[in-house]
């Protein structure tokens, strides 16, 4: 190119982008069990907004065919009231699915945010956060979630702020780490001298590339984030009765588990399958945007 | 070293004093009262009071803070608001061996199986042996734990009658009742532990492998199994001892779980009956317990770190 102008410069880099982003994508439908995790993922997000057409029966109606073991009319059998399990589980599928997301988001941004502060600013802020963020790192997630919710009770809302905070600690030392790194390139110098705002600079510079380990802990938490409801549920901490989750549902089986094998094996493996393809996706996403040095560590 | 280490306890014991102090205080600023579970034996304003002033409920939570603060010095845990008002130190001493016997048990199966699993893989690196277990190492960190316990339940128990369903029984009456009660819920609780494990040692196999003085002892004609055991291993286990740190942490937090599964009443169970409950001196002596647990986990794995590589000195 000759005499790049403006207009032009721009429209290469949104190619340039596009394409690095056809490569992402590329290098992860190049992954078998990347490719597996999508599908599955896709199939279990379709079924869950679309849970109350493709059920073949209301989650919460009894039939008055209580604990039938799996049949061509009950493909998973019912329970010990009488509810199809099938419908129960696809019903479930919303619920895990919705928290293991939108607690992955609330902690990506928490976290992220209180690590961009910390290690760009440094001082008695980094101080002050750190302290903080070390603070649960002593506890596994799981844990912190069960204090959380000892605190404010069991309940949906109470469930997805403890779960959420919970994961805060990952977020903030991955977000933190990066920006230590980053600031110290000469590109934030330079923005830096040109006038740009502290705003700017993490806006603009720092953050686009601190994305890619956020991505990936974001994906390695889903999994995690899912596990955990699952374990607040079956203990009697998780989300109102009324609402079917994997975890409550299993729960609820516990005392049938030696009359009815389905009660206790299908809503298990609805959380296994989930988690499955969502650490295969995350696993994948590491090697691509190559998070860790050996490949070799992938598990 | 011992410097170091005097540092290290006391941090470990400010981290516990900010946690226990967190939660009361916490505990306290949440709508809901402590007493309503209590008042479903009660059912009378009267009598409501009586029982707020015995238990200090009536008083500043500042005040109440500082009487529970000083008890807990003098390793008084309170009693129990709920039941049968036992004192909390009792049922946390009877459940605390339960749970290290739980979490114990459970690292050493996992070990047992990780050591042999991820060194095969690395020996063996990229063979069919080693894809079957980098699948159910995925299948083993993909799994709930306390689904896990479901399973070996119906399959064990409840099909198979081999062992029994749930239940805890003493190292004292001997050792097989003690071991077949534990034997489920420890795979229940190690299997995700053990997948990290064999995968940690695995990636560091394969690394050490790698070496010049490896290949060197091979060029010298050391047998293979030498070789592996002798001279790779010790080294891979460096890395390894920091995720087993960790992963020690997701032991306690699986028991916590696999606990209720099986109904042992160890720390794990005492701690979800007091939330359940609202039985605030539990939660917080359960709490309090747990989280010594970890903050001393951690430090032992620290401290294992330097003795295991001499090269590594604190200040």
């Amino acid at each position: 190119m000759n005499e790049p102008i403006a207009g032009a410069v721009a429209v290469e880099a949104m190619e340039d982008a596009r394409s690095v982003r056809s490569l992402w994508w590329a290098y992860l439908l190049r992954d078998k069990k990347a490719v597996a995790g999508l599908i599955v993922l896709v199939i279990l997000i379709v079924l869950a907004v679309s849970a109350s057409v493709v059920s073949p029966y209301d989650p919460n109606a009894m039939v008055f065919d209580m604990m039938e073991s799996p049949s061509l009319k009950h493909p998973l059998g019912t329970d010990d009231l009488g509810r199809d399990l099938l419908s129960r589980i696809i019903h479930g599928t919303q619920v895990s699915l919705f928290i293991g997301i939108s607690t992955v988001v609330i902690a990506l941004l928490i976290g992220g945010f209180l690590g961009l502060a910390a290690g760009y600013y440094g001082g008695w802020l980094d101080n002050i956060i750190m302290r903080y963020i070390d603070l649960q790192w002593a506890f596994p997630n799981f844990i912190i979630a069960v204090y959380l919710v000892a605190v404010f009770g069991p309940g949906l809302s109470n469930v997805i702020i403890a779960v959420s905070l919970a994961f805060v600690d990952d977020f903030a030392r991955v977000a933190r780490g990066m920006v230590l790194t980053i600031k110290e390139q000469q590109y934030i110098a330079a923005a830096r001298t040109s006038g740009a705002s502290d705003f700017r600079i993490i806006w603009r510079h720092i953050l686009p590339n601190a994305s890619a380990p956020l991505i990936v802990q974001g994906t390695v938490s889903i999994s995690y984030a899912i596990l955990a409801e699952a374990g607040l549920s079956f203990l009697g901490l998780g989300v109102e009765v009324d609402t079917p989750t994997w975890g409550l549902i299993l729960s609820e089986a516990r005392s049938f588990f030696s009359r009815a094998w389905w009660l206790g094996v299908f809503p298990g493996l609805a959380i296994m399958i989930t988690v499955l393809s969502v650490n295969f996706l995350g696993d994948a996403l590491r090697d691509i945007l190559d998070v860790r040095e050996g490949k070799e560590l992938s598990l | 070293m011992s410097r170091y280490i005097f540092k290290r306890i006391l941090g470990a014991l400010v981290v516990m004093w900010v946690v226990a102090t967190l939660v009361f205080f916490m505990l306290r600023a949440v709508p809901g009262d402590p007493l309503a579970a209590m008042l479903f034996d009660v059912g009378d304003p009267e009598a409501a009071e009586v029982l707020r002033a015995k238990y200090g409920l009536d008083q500043p939570v500042y005040v109440q803070y500082f009487k529970w603060f000083g008890r807990v010095l003098q390793g008084d845990l309170g009693n129990s608001i709920y039941g049968s008002r036992v004192s909390v130190n009792r049922i946390i001493s009877e459940a605390f061996p339960r749970t290290i016997s739980l979490a114990g048990l459970s690292f050493i199966i996992s070990l047992l199986i990780a050591v042999p699993a991820g060194l095969i893989s690395a020996i063996k690196k990229h063979s069919a042996m080693d894809h079957v277990m980098t699948f159910f190492a995925f299948l083993g960190l993909s799994m709930p734990d306390f689904w896990l316990g479901i399973l070996l339940i119906i399959l064990f128990a409840a099909n198979l009658h081999w062992l029994p369903a749930i239940g805890y029984v003493p190292l004292s009456e001997g050792f097989w009742p003690w071991f077949s009660h534990l034997i489920l819920p420890s795979i229940a609780v190690g299997t995700a532990f053990s997948a990290i494990v064999a995968r940690m040692i695995r990636s560091s196999m394969l690394e050490v492998l790698n070496a010049d003085y490896i290949t060197v002892a091979r060029a010298k004609g050391l047998y293979e199994g030498r070789l592996v055991l002798v001279h790779a291993f010790p080294n891979a286990l460096i890395p390894v001892v920091t995720v087993i740190g960790i992963a020690f942490a997701l032991l306690m937090a699986g028991a916590v779980v696999v606990e209720n599964v099986f109904a042992i009443k160890g720390l794990g169970r005492v701690l979800i009956q007091g939330i359940l409950n609202r039985d605030y001196p539990v939660v917080q002596g359960a709490i309090l317990v747990v989280s010594a647990i970890f903050v001393f986990a951690n430090l032992l794995v620290d401290l294992l770190y330097t003795a295991i590589d001499p090269r590594i000195r604190y200040e």
